[in-house]
């Protein structure tokens, strides 16, 4: 069971856990993610993006925010504690190699999926342009790391409260129109911000990869529940991806499948809500 | 079929009684005695109990009912069944222990061929193997009245489990090689056993958290208690098999670099079927439409059906659409039921008879109220404002002309559409081969549609890798893919010792 070598919380809803993985810090390439599951009997396998590793040591980064019953439950644990099971590097890794100027767009929690990306673009010898979006300042996270390794970078927030106050699109239109205009545009996000940012390369015909989240089961092409529409093809995320062709995803049929559980999830998070309330008056007692 | 007819206590005093009866007379049983006696129906829970609880349906013959159905087999010379058993258990053998009450020795006899005896016994599609061909059934001209082969080998096996007086088989002394077992379906489980018996040092890789392929995620516990696979692989353990779960050989591990890196001397590759089809008509990304492998895989290995403790969600179905007519389809209609589905049709082109299900689950799923829509083939799928599924447009076929082969295939009638509403669809019509170990492993050979290719040995196309069950047939069945493993285990266990 791999164990928790450091945890720490990046904003209000944002973890980030180290974890002893030997084999796949060695393995690992950029693009790839695990497949977890924090508890043995009836816990839910969760995918989620490599955001770094350490071959040496024998660790891995995970990145995550709380949202449901699973990513709550992870964050949860402590350093010491052990997750009961963690698969990987699953997915293809993205396809590093010069191409000029890259842009990486990265929204929200999806900064850390696309920092090894940018990392990889940027040692393959690309000039690289990173675009962060948050809701707010307190939800920008790895603003250093991508500072580090970026030509140029720009923090765009909803409300302003650093950067620019813009979507994440809109540096990214005038970078399109500038005299340089990107040969490659990765952006990694809510599937609304992806679909959103393939729109805006598209009349400029900038090729664009994002990298796709759908709901998962097993993670080997197995069962078909990470299915996508690309290009009117069906395509599985965990082995045919996770990075696909932005223009040819058809984001709408991939949202409404993200939601198919989402009424379920909600009560039982509600549940768990109120169990912990039990348990904390029942500890205060 | 009413339930009185397998209620388990009416059948086991109707057995005590026949058994005493046989047991007070003085001249041994002739051949026409043994036609005379009935074929022992199978204790089973009441369908409308069982369609709502995901326990054992066939609850397995007694002791009594077991000695009176191996005394219906009439010992005759040319042992057909033998032959129509994949793996060739000396089935005449084994029963004639049962009717003498020896079930020791005939469990000591079935282990000879077969390692799974008790997942054997249910999911083997015996009417079209051993079977099928048996004498007694030949001479009712009615298949259902062969002697039920399968029901005693489960009971056998079961009776041996109950007596807990199971050994552990016994391993050589260590010989210092190393194999790789890739998967931990039916025919890695017999690999890892049969080489491990020699001495081998056995690891096997699986990609799951938890190991026995099919037998765990695909079939449902109310086919095949999962409790019985649990225990094969706590056999292995015992036998000092190492299990590791959690690793997908391709992307934890390549394939090669088990060998090269890690020092493993040889390889075995059961990774199963396990690339589930689509029928490639519209909608079919809709919510609510699944692969019976995702749907079963949520029910069965992440405990959906379990809902208030589960936190894998499965979809609330009302009216369910099944789409296939093998045992997954089966399963996945019948699982639908159980999770509180109130209608659940199987739409199927053929008719009954081509039906490729095994003939009890087929009448297991129609005794629990699952529709059977024959002659009838999906043509589109329907979704509303939310992208969720609301009905299905199907089409009708009927018969045509035989063909050379006097097959009579089927033909769609033209505007013979309709729709019917519907808020589930399950895909249920195949799987192919998972292409993960093929795409990372260089000069491994596969055929066209993506299997394995092997020689008699169950030998690749690479030195010191083998390959056998689902992976190397295509969906196939448990009993091929052991006999499989048994064969790639012997010749692992030759090339090995020519090794020295
Ligand atoms: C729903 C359903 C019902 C069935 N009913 C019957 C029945 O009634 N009777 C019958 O005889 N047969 C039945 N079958 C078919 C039968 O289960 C299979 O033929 C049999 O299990 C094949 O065995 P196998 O050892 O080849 O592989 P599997 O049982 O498919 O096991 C393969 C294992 O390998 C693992 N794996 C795959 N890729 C990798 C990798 N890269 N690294 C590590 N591990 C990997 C998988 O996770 C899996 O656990 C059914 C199948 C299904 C799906
Ligand atoms: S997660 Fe099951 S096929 Fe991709």
């Amino acid at each position: 069971m791999p164990l928790i070598l450091e945890k720490k919380q990046l904003s209000a809803d944002v973890f980030r856990l180290r974890v002893q993985a030997p084999l796949i810090a060695e393995e690992r390439k950029a693009g790839q993610f695990i497949i977890l599951q924090v508890n043995d009997g009836f816990g839910e396998r969760i995918p989620l993006t490599i955001a770094d590793a350490d071959p040496a040591e024998g660790s891995i980064t995970l990145i995550f925010q709380r949202v449901g019953k699973t990513t709550r439950l992870l964050s949860e644990l402590n350093e010491g504690d052990n997750i009961a099971h963690l698969v990987g590097p699953l997915g293809k890794p993205t396809h590093v190699e010069k191409v000029g100027h890259v842009v990486v767009v990265g929204g929200g929690i999806g900064v850390a999926p696309s920092y090894p990306i940018a990392q990889a673009m940027k040692q393959a010898g690309n000039k690289l342009t990173v675009i962060m979006g948050a809701r707010n300042k307190d939800l920008i996270i790895m603003e250093d790391e991508m500072r580090a390794i970026a030509d140029d970078l720009i923090i765009c927030t909803d409300d302003g409260s650093v950067g620019r106050k813009a979507l994440v699109t809109e540096p990214l239109k005038e970078l399109c129109e500038s005299a340089e205009k990107p040969d490659l545009v990765i952006a990694i996000g809510p599937p609304i911000m992806m679909k959103f940012c393939a729109k805006t390369t598209e009349p400029y015909a900038v090729h664009t990869l994002v990298s796709l989240n759908t709901i998962m089961v097993d993670g080997t092409g197995m069962c078909g529940g990470c299915r996508v529409n690309v290009g009117g093809e069906v395509r599985f995320v965990c082995v045919d991806g996770p990075e696909f062709d932005g223009h040819k995803v058809d984001f709408d049929n991939m949202m409404s499948r993200l939601k198919s559980y989402k009424e379920q999830e909600h009560s039982k998070s509600c549940k768990l809500d109120a169990a912990i309330k039990a348990k904390e008056a029942e500890m205060a007692q | 079929m009413s339930h009185e007819m397998t209620d388990p206590e009416t059948l086991a005093a109707n057995a005590r009684e026949k058994l005493e009866s046989i047991r007070s007379r003085e001249a041994p049983l002739t051949t026409r005695d043994r036609r005379a006696i009935e074929r022992q129906e199978m204790p089973s829970q009441a369908p409308e109990v069982r369609r709502s609880n995901m326990c054992e349906v066939a609850l397995g013959l007694t002791p009594e009912q077991a000695q009176i159905e191996a005394m219906r087999c009439i010992q005759c010379k040319n042992q057909p069944c033998v032959e129509g058993c994949p793996v060739r258990i000396d089935i005449p053998g084994f029963i004639k222990q049962i009717a003498e009450g020896n079930f020791q020795g005939a469990i000591d006899i079935i282990k000879q061929n077969s390692l799974l005896p008790a997942v054997c016994g249910r999911v083997c599609p015996q009417e079209e193997q051993c079977q099928a061909v048996c004498t007694v059934g030949k001479m009712a001209k009615d298949v259902d009245k062969a002697v039920s082969i399968g029901r005693l080998e489960r009971f056998a096996a079961d009776w041996e489990r109950e007596q807990g007086t199971f050994e552990v088989p016994e391993v050589k002394p260590a010989t210092g090689k190393k194999v790789a077992v890739i998967g931990s379906g039916p025919a890695s489980i017999t690999v890892a056993a049969d080489v491990r018996r020699e001495g081998h040092q056995v690891t096997v890789f699986e990609a799951f958290h938890r190991p026995g392929g099919v037998m765990i995620y695909g079939i449902p516990e109310f086919r095949l208690p999962k409790s019985i696979v649990d225990l094969e692989i706590q056999t292995l353990t015992k036998m000092g098999v190492e299990i590791k779960t959690d690793f997908v050989v391709g992307r934890t591990r390549k394939l090669t670099d088990l060998m090269k890196k890690d020092g493993y001397d040889a390889v075995f590759v059961g990774t199963g079927a396990g690339l589930p089809k689509f029928m490639n008509v519209e909608g079919e990304n809709l919510v609510g439409v699944f692969s019976a492998n995702e749907y079963l895989t949520r029910s069965n290995l992440m405990k959906a059906y379990e809902k208030e403790l589960a936190d894998t969600p499965i979809y609330p179905s009302r009216k369910v659409a099944v789409l296939g007519g093998g045992n997954v389809a089966m399963d996945s209609a019948r699982t639908a039921l159980r999770l509180g589905a109130q209608e659940v049709h199987i739409i199927y082109r053929r008719t009954m008879n081509e039906m490729p299900a095994r003939v009890e689950e087929v009448h297991h799923a129609q005794e629990e109220g699952v529709v059977f829509d024959l002659l009838q083939n999906p043509v589109r799928i329907l979704g509303d404002d939310h992208g969720c599924v609301k009905a299905i447009e199907v089409q009708r076929f009927e018969l045509g002309e035989p063909d050379a082969s006097g097959r009579r295939s089927p033909v769609p009638i033209p505007g013979s559409e309709f729709m019917m509403e519907v808020d589930t669809v399950i895909v249920a019509i195949g799987n192919e081969s998972n292409p993960l170990i093929r795409q990372t492993t260089d000069g491994l050979t596969v055929n066209k549609r993506g299997n394995i290719i092997v020689d008699d040995n169950c030998k690749t196309s690479i030195d010191g890798v083998y390959a056998g069950g689902d992976i190397v047939l295509g969906a196939a069945t448990v009993i091929l893919a052991m006999g499989e493993g048994r064969r790639a285990a012997a010749a692992i266990n030759e090339m090995l010792a020519s090794k020295a």
